[in-house]
């Protein structure tokens, strides 16, 4: 075990990694062996993750575990430093979840241009790059694991991806270029004003304090890390690169897209923006969360207006990371608990619409709405599958998309002491119709994809057949973990809640004349486990009747 | 008669000679005369061996600099003329190597194209023997003479395919730039002469930094710095680059885009550092206008092109101002100085090995597609996915995307910039972000031709590459990925401090 706590996360990034050289080496007609190579590697760095799942000390997971500390580069005293605790680690399963589904689900459906090695070669990079992210504990490492995606992601769209790839893949590169370039600057400003000597997350969260950072310098250090992150995630108005870069993507590159990049950027706030700079996050949250409302809302107009299906769910993602946002811009335990909770179940759900979306793709030739219909009656399983996710995605309670939005838009109720209450109950109630427009927007699809009767020119196709071996290998542990989370959200609460209130006791207890009050604002809040037990009876109840 | 005349002349006394200080010099100068000579004795019987002879070259003289290193000591020759320090032993060392990758690179295009061997190995020693000595000379007249002796075989390399109009156009372009630039340099010379009353930079520097004759030395320092804006293609003196780089035999282009740039920004940070040091608010402004308008020009105008090699031109220009960057903010503090000066010395370093890497790839896919049009690579990771691979490690290093070299040289940068704390480096740092941005869409546009396009024709016949070109492929694209990953490599070997100037 004590191999595992001092190496495990460190195979766990860089075994992907091994994998790519092994089949470097072998010849490009050798097919399947790289399939079996990279479904291989991927499943030990997964079995890493189980490893790590049992042996990690829930009772302490407001704590880094497994960590490593190796200097790195000394005259920035940089530092490999990695590390696992409650919020890092919901995030870091469902990284090691995804990439072995996703390759699994490839085994028989390898998008034009085929070439299986590039392509597995180019998970596996992605791979080790999303891992590295989830597990930084330096600034500088966490900036180069999430550039290193960036590649990857790129060539994936750019090579395998629909018809208006090369615009699309170059779009999403330059925005997130954009975001990070500026990201870096942000992050060097920081390291300056905090005296030059750590750019590991929680010295220089202390340094900040301990420095006097001024408050101007915060807020533009702030601003330049929420326009790195919130690309990513992203947050309105930076979204546009999304619906473009998923529509183009091939269904594999929009499963990890959704499912676990647009995390990198939510994450970040979580673990860096906001702990270390407290009281900028204070100052912007009210901005962070009108953004987040107008995604929410934006974004589900936007899908009532598409008439493609992946543009659709792709447009759906920037609601929900509203959801997302909303929630970490309240500031609180509860905000922050639904936000990583939130970042779970969309990266589960949103995964699954574009893995079934891709299966759609495959059999009609075509995601256009109108032109399809009648789904369950000529592949009634995955119909119905459509059917539960879409369920899922409009948070209907006893699923996992529920305990993302709904704490969130509860935790707006009563936003951390600082924040103007009446603004965030403002947004509360935009966020509330945005999940009444998410249940339109969702059924309506459902209704013209699902129902009905097949149209002419498929009713007849042989081609559209039903849920295929690879497809339910690779779709039933999501389906599984969607119910399982909803009627047990408790698995993802238990382990984030330490964390988060460490995240937020240690930042928001910084003693300055307006906040001097935080601590008890905080702890006003009611824990999120009574909430819980609150909540779980309702539900209960609910399914009583 | 002859005595009264002779007895008027001070004696000459002959100066001590610290032959260790000058081994390297010497002994390039001998290979470079046994390289002409052999070509005179054995006349087509040698032509084989010429450029493993040159290679030879270019690594033997390092064995006396790392003897140099482990000493340790700063060797002073001629009064402070020639000085031996860390600086100058790093950039001695970079010099030969990067001038052993350029042979590594010649060696089949010169061979296989019906070139001269003999004169153009010659030339190209005789070129890097005269960075060798920019690299220690901190005095204007040996400035002078280095800068000469650096150009001139480069002016005729350039020239080399010479029934080629464009490579005539080239090297007659790129030989009046330079002229003009060294006339500029000169002039600038000459007034720092007639206010210092000497020409060692160190003792330059006293003057002028005491702010006597302040307009004359003002403007002395303003043609120095312009000669020289010239030789590393800084706006607006970059117009040479782009014709002259297309004209010119690639490898050709490679040596002057990576170590003819590296040499006019050693003496341009002698200067800066040894002699104006002290005269911030001359130097400073002007160097930041030249940078921000580098890299926003250069970029804006790569955006532009379809040949390769003038895109690298433009980058180049782009990267001259990422390196001149850290130089706009040297006179804040000593500390700051130091970290500019490790920056530049970091960025050229890393610069070269991603540069060369890139124009090896070129000379590689050219000799299959007989073209540097971007548009003719396309489709070559379907036939060559090695080279395009390779290409993708150097591009996206040199947009300075992590895990590869070039994120950290532009991470010192942006480091010297914004620890200098003031206006100025805050606002370049934000240009040179935003620049990075714009570089970034022209690297992924060739490589977008390169990984998604159609290949012309259908035509799928792999590319075979040399030898000697893997070898230069391999070492820079090793070095590229190393440097990222642990930049502390290369931060042992910049890890220089303020010059010492006798």
């Amino acid at each position: 075990m004590e191999f595992f706590e001092d190496w495990g996360l460190t195979l766990a990034i860089f075994l992907p990694l091994v994998g790519v050289g092994i089949m470097m080496a072998v010849p490009k007609s050798e097919e399947s062996l790289h399939k079996w190579i990279a479904l291989g590697t991927s499943l030990v760095v997964a079995a890493i993750g189980v490893v790590l799942l049992f042996s990690f000390d829930y009772g302490r997971a407001d704590e880094l575990q497994w960590n490593v500390t190796v200097d790195w580069i000394d005259v920035i005293s940089t530092q490999y430093a990695i590390g696992v605790d409650g919020i890092s680690l919901p995030l870091l399963m469902l990284t090691f979840l995804i990439t072995p589904l996703v390759i699994i689900y490839s085994w028989n459906h390898f998008p034009e241009p085929h070439n299986p090695k590039a392509f597995l070669i180019l998970i596996l990079v992605l791979h080790s790059g999303m891992i590295g992210t989830f597990l930084a504990r330096d600034l500088v490492l966490f900036f180069v694991f999430f550039e290193v995606v960036l590649l990857p992601m790129f060539f994936m769209i750019a090579v395998w991806g629909g018809e208006d790839r090369k615009y699309a893949s170059l779009k999403f590169f330059l925005y997130t270029l954009f975001g990070s370039a500026l990201m870096l600057v942000s992050f060097l400003a920081l390291f300056f004003l905090a005296g030059g000597e750590t750019f590991s997350i929680v010295g220089l969260a202390e340094a900040v304090r301990e420095n006097d950072v001024s408050r101007t310098a915060q807020l533009w250090v702030f601003g330049g890390m929420y326009l790195g992150f919130g690309i990513k995630v992203p947050i309105f108005p930076f979204h546009t690169w999304l619906p473009d870069a998923h529509t183009q993507a091939p269904t594999q590159g929009s499963v990890i897209l959704a499912a676990v990049l647009l995390k990198l950027g939510t994450y970040g706030f979580v673990r860096i923006a906001i702990p270390i700079l407290p009281e900028a996050a204070v100052a912007w949250a009210p901005w962070i969360g009108l953004m987040a409302v107008i995604g929410i809302i934006y974004g589900a107009l936007g899908c009532l207006a598409q008439t493609d299906m992946k543009r659709l769910i792709a447009f759906s993602s920037v609601a929900h990371m509203g959801y997302v946002m909303l929630g970490i811009a309240t500031l609180t335990d509860w905000g922050l608990n639904a936000a990583v909770f939130g970042m779970v179940a969309h990266g589960l759900i949103t995964g699954m619409l574009f893995f079934v979306a891709g299966s759609v793709k495959e059999r009609y030739h075509t995601l256009e709405i109108k032109r399809l219909g009648g789904l369950l009656v000529q592949a009634p399983r995955m119909g119905w599958i459509l059917g539960f996710i879409s369920m899922a995605s409009l948070g209907l309670p006893g699923l996992a998309g529920f305990w993302g939005e709904f704490p969130a838009i509860l935790a707006a109720y009563n936003p951390a002491n600082g924040l103007p209450i009446g603004v965030f109950r403002g947004y509360m109630v935009v966020a509330a119709i945005g999940t009444v427009l998410a249940a339109g927007y969702l059924l309506w699809l459902l209704q013209r994809t699902a129902m009905g009767n097949p149209s002419e020119e498929f009713a007849s196709d042989p081609h559209i057949t039903d849920t295929n071996t690879e497809e339910w290998l690779a779709w039933s542990p999501l389906l599984v973990l969607i119910l399982l989370f909803g009627l047990v959200p408790g698995l993802i609460f238990n382990t984030t809640d330490p964390a988060v209130d460490a995240q937020l006791s240690e930042c928001l207890t910084v003693e300055t004349d307006n906040k001097a009050n935080f601590d008890v604002g905080l702890c006003e809040n009611e824990g999120i486990d009574v909430a819980l037990a609150n909540l779980g009876a309702t539900v209960e109840t609910a399914e009583g009747e | 008669m002859y005595s009264a005349i002779l007895a008027q002349v001070v004696p000459f006394d002959r100066p001590t000679i610290d032959w260790h200080a000058v081994a390297p010099e010497l002994i390039l100068l001998g290979f470079g005369a046994l390289l002409t000579t052999m070509d005179a004795v054995f006349l087509e019987k040698g032509r084989k061996y010429t450029s493993a002879l040159a290679g030879i070259a270019l690594l033997a003289p390092l064995i006396p600099i790392v003897t140099l290193a482990l000493d340790g000591n700063d060797r002073f020759l001629f009064n402070g003329a020639y000085v031996v320090d860390n600086f100058a032993l790093v950039m001695k060392a970079f010099f030969l190597l990067t001038g052993y990758i350029v042979v590594l690179l010649s060696t089949n295009y010169i061979a296989e194209g019906d070139y001269w061997e003999n004169e153009y190995y010659g030339l190209l020693v005789s070129s890097i023997l005269g960075m060798v000595v920019m690299s220690s000379a901190r005095d204007l007249i040996t400035i002078f003479v280095a800068l000469e002796l650096l150009s001139i075989p480069a002016y005729l390399m350039a020239t080399w395919r010479k029934r080629d109009l464009k490579s005539n156009e080239a090297g007659l372009k790129y030989y009046l730039m330079g002229v003009f630039a060294s006339a500029i340099f000169l002039y600038g010379m000459s007034l720092l002469y007639g206010v210092a009353g000497s020409t060692i930079l160190s003792e330059i520097g006293e003057v002028v930094n005491q702010g006597e004759s302040t307009s004359v030395a003002s403007l002395a320092i303003v043609f120095v710095i312009a000669g020289f804006a010239f030789k590393v293609s800084a706006v607006p003196f970059h117009t040479w680059a782009p014709d002259t780089y297309e004209g010119a035999p690639t490898p050709v282009t490679a040596f002057l885009a990576v170590a003819s740039k590296a040499a006019g920004f050693v003496a341009l940070v002698q200067l800066i550092f040894v002699g104006f040091w002290g005269r911030p608010e001359v130097y400073e402004p002007l160097v930041w206008v030249l940078a921000a308008a580098s890299m926003t020009i250069g970029n804006l105008i790569a955006l532009r092109q379809t040949n390769m090699v003038r895109l690298m031109a433009y980058s180049g220009v782009a990267s001259a101002g990422y390196i001149m960057a850290p130089l706009a903010v040297a006179g804040t503090s000593a500390g700051v100085a130091d970290e500019a000066l490790r920056a530049v010395v970091t960025y050229l370093v890393i610069y070269a090995v991603m540069n060369l890497g890139v124009f090896g790839v070129i000379l590689a896919l050219a000799r299959k597609t007989k073209s540097a049009e971007i548009s003719s690579f396309a489709g070559a990771f379907q036939y060559a996915p090695g080279l395009t691979v390779a290409m993708t490690i150097f591009l996206m290093a040199l947009a300075g995307i992590p895990p590869l070299g070039g994120w950290w040289a532009k991470f010192v940068v942006f480091r010297a910039l914004v620890n200098a704390d003031t206006v100025l480096g805050y606002t370049l740092a934000t240009i040179a972000a935003i620049n990075s941005v714009v570089a970034l869409y022209y690297y992924l546009n060739v490589l977008r031709t390169m990984w998604a396009d159609e290949a012309p024709d259908g035509n799928l016949i792999p590319v075979r590459v040399p030898f000697s070109l893997q070898a230069a492929l391999g070492l820079t694209a090793v070095a590229t990925l190393v440097f990222g990953i642990l930049p502390g490599l290369v931060n042992t070997v910049s890890d220089v401090t303020l010059l010492v100037g006798g």
